[in-house]
């Protein structure tokens, strides 16, 4: 644990960080924009993981394992996302979610 | 010290993150967010978990954000400015994020943590043979269906991003 900083602390930049990144998510009109705002949220919840491991239960691993698997769904998630908008500006010259209407059917 | 350090940290993480998603330029927020990223590892210094620390470096920071930045590239012209939000909405949103918040801290701090005092850390052969035992507890079968879900992440970005290509020379040779 970090000395002098208390997990009220931690926990409250990473709650700071999570609503950030939601409300990027919402009032972003572009799908890279959105795409950042999914990574702010994943961080912090992996932040989140690994210090309540750290102060709470300082003997187990559990914490990191799940943030080490997080962090690779998020980069399949990520790779994922960039071959679509890649694919999708190929098809219809933008980015915009108000244009992508192709992809509802 | 490790206390004035950590409040830098956190005073870098949120701001960047906010200039990250109201930046009107693309390519700043993506290095905004390399930022966050980096302070993000700092985290993980401090309390000790070297290993997910240099995870975030390589993965994060190394591969996530060089591929974001590309498809920025490929897409969007630099000089581009995105367009923003009704104001109504960005204040509601923002209304709406701060009351989400409060929820979040007014339960956080109510809540009593039972904190271990302790100066452990992780080595990474701990995690390795926790990911690797098929003992109770062990996590064999998760870190496999994540590796075949990475494998086929892979495969179906690449289809996706040259499918139409693929499927107009099938329909031409059959």
């Amino acid at each position: 644990m970090i000395p002098g900083v208390s997990i009220y602390e931690l926990l409250t930049v990473t709650s700071l960080l999570f609503f950030i990144g939601v409300y990027g998510f919402v009032t972003r009109k572009n799908l890279i924009s959105i795409l950042i705002s999914v990574e702010l949220i994943l961080n912090a919840a992996v932040i989140n993981f690994v210090v309540i491991n750290k102060y709470l239960y300082p003997d187990m691993l559990q914490g990191a394992v799940f943030g080490i698997f997080i962090i690779a769904v998020a980069a399949a998630e990520t790779a994922l996302a960039v071959a679509i908008i890649i694919n999708l500006y190929r098809q219809i010259s933008s980015v915009e979610v108000e244009e992508i209407e192709t992809m509802k059917h | 010290m490790e206390k004035i350090i950590f409040y830098i940290l956190a005073a870098i993480m949120v701001i960047f993150a906010i200039a990250s998603v109201s930046s009107r330029k693309m390519l700043r927020s993506v290095v905004y967010l390399l930022f966050v990223l980096c302070g993000v590892a700092g985290i993980y210094f401090l309390i000790d978990y070297n290993f997910l620390a240099a995870i975030q470096l390589t993965i994060y920071a190394g591969g996530i954000i060089v591929l974001i930045i590309f498809s920025v590239l490929l897409v969007h012209h630099i000089e581009m400015q995105l367009e923003l939000a009704k104001p109504s909405r960005q204040l509601l949103t923002a209304l709406a994020c701060l009351l989400g918040l409060g929820l979040f801290l007014t339960t956080i701090y109510l809540h009593p943590f039972e904190v271990v005092e302790n100066t452990n850390t992780i080595s990474t052969a701990e995690i390795g043979t926790l990911l690797l035992s098929y003992t109770d507890g062990g996590f064999i079968l998760p870190f496999e269906v994540i590796s075949v879900l990475l494998l086929a992440a892979m495969v179906g970005a690449i289809v996706i991003a040259k499918g139409k290509k693929l499927s107009t020379n099938n329909q031409s040779t059959s």
